[in-house]
């Protein structure tokens, strides 16, 4: 149930929701730039492991 | 016991955030989840402030970290400094985004919260200020590090500028203490004698606080484990043009 916030419910809404908004796109960002490096480092080992590979 | 330092070596600081980083990241949502739910919820009006007091439970933890973060960017750039190891470098670049949004959001809760309370979105209060321009050193620690192209010149030069912007993480803890003209009010919570705050709106507090920390600890670790590995990839193109 919501709790009675009286005339400050706006401010507080808006605090709480700002908030955990930022909050949600800086763990939504720093995990999809561990993806996205991750996923360049596999397929750059890949490619040297098979150049590698080539030349023996 | 292990020395720290052996956590230098990008391969030992991998297999320990390996396991640190996922019990970092459940305790920081189980405690905040818990901690946002009690403190918004569950905990009664103050008799002053009304309902707002809510607001406390993000500004707070937020502006804790705020510093905090600067304060790990400052001991990481002077391991940088002194003793050259890469991995502190790239942990202070992981920690600026994350000390960035922490300030952002201690600003902007503290401007909502300020409005009601004090009739005004912002003052140039001591404490405000100096916020803002902690704020302003965050956006420019990540914008020296994306303007230059050497790493470890990148790292020397953060590593000077987040020294110089030491002064303001400081000023942000004690200024309402150094000038006692502003608007903002002393620290909520401290070890000395006198009850500043009821235990009601005390418990939350601290379980944010404590799931900020290690949120904090969980978006460095992630952070950093890509800044090795994109350094690790930068040196692998390297040796592969080397050898074209």
């Amino acid at each position: 149930m919501m709790p009675d916030l009286g005339t400050y419910a706006t401010e507080i809404l808006l605090a709480y929701a700002v908030s955990l908004g930022l909050l949600a796109a800086l763990i939504l960002w720093v995990w999809a730039r561990s993806r996205r490096v991750t996923r360049d480092m596999d397929l750059l080992e890949a490619r040297l492991k098979r150049g590698a590979n080539a030349q023996d | 016991m292990a020395s720290l330092w052996e956590y230098a070596n990008p391969v030992k600081f991998m297999k320990l955030s390996g396991w640190l980083l996922p019990l970092s990241a459940l305790l920081a949502a189980v405690l905040i989840v818990t901690g946002l739910i009690w403190g918004f919820f569950l905990t009664t009006e103050d008799f002053r402030q009304g309902s707002t007091v809510k607001i406390i439970f993000l500004h707070v933890p937020s502006a804790l970290m705020a510093i905090n973060a600067w304060a790990m960017m400052l001991v990481a750039s002077l391991v940088w400094l002194i003793r050259r190891h890469h991995v502190s470098a790239l942990a202070a670049k992981a920690a600026a985004p994350v000390g960035a949004v922490m300030t952002l959001i201690a600003l902007f809760t503290g401007a909502v919260w300020g409005q009601p309370m004090w009739g005004t979105w912002w003052a140039w209060d001591p404490r405000l200020t100096s916020f803002l321009i902690l704020f302003l050193f965050y956006l420019g620690y990540m914008a020296l590090w994306s303007a230059i192209d050497d790493p470890d010149t990148a790292a020397d030069l953060t590593a000077v500028l987040c020294l110089v912007g030491s002064v303001f993480a400081v000023l942000s803890r004690y200024a309402a203490l150094f000038w006692n003209q502003g608007l903002h009010q002393g620290a909520s919570l401290s070890v000395a004698p006198g009850t500043r705050m009821d235990m009601t709106y005390k418990l939350p507090l601290y379980l944010c606080m404590t799931g900020f920390g290690l949120l904090f600890l969980a978006l460095v670790l992630a952070g950093t484990r890509t800044e090795i590995r994109a350094r690790r990839a930068r040196a692998l193109l390297t040796r592969e043009r080397a050898h074209a």
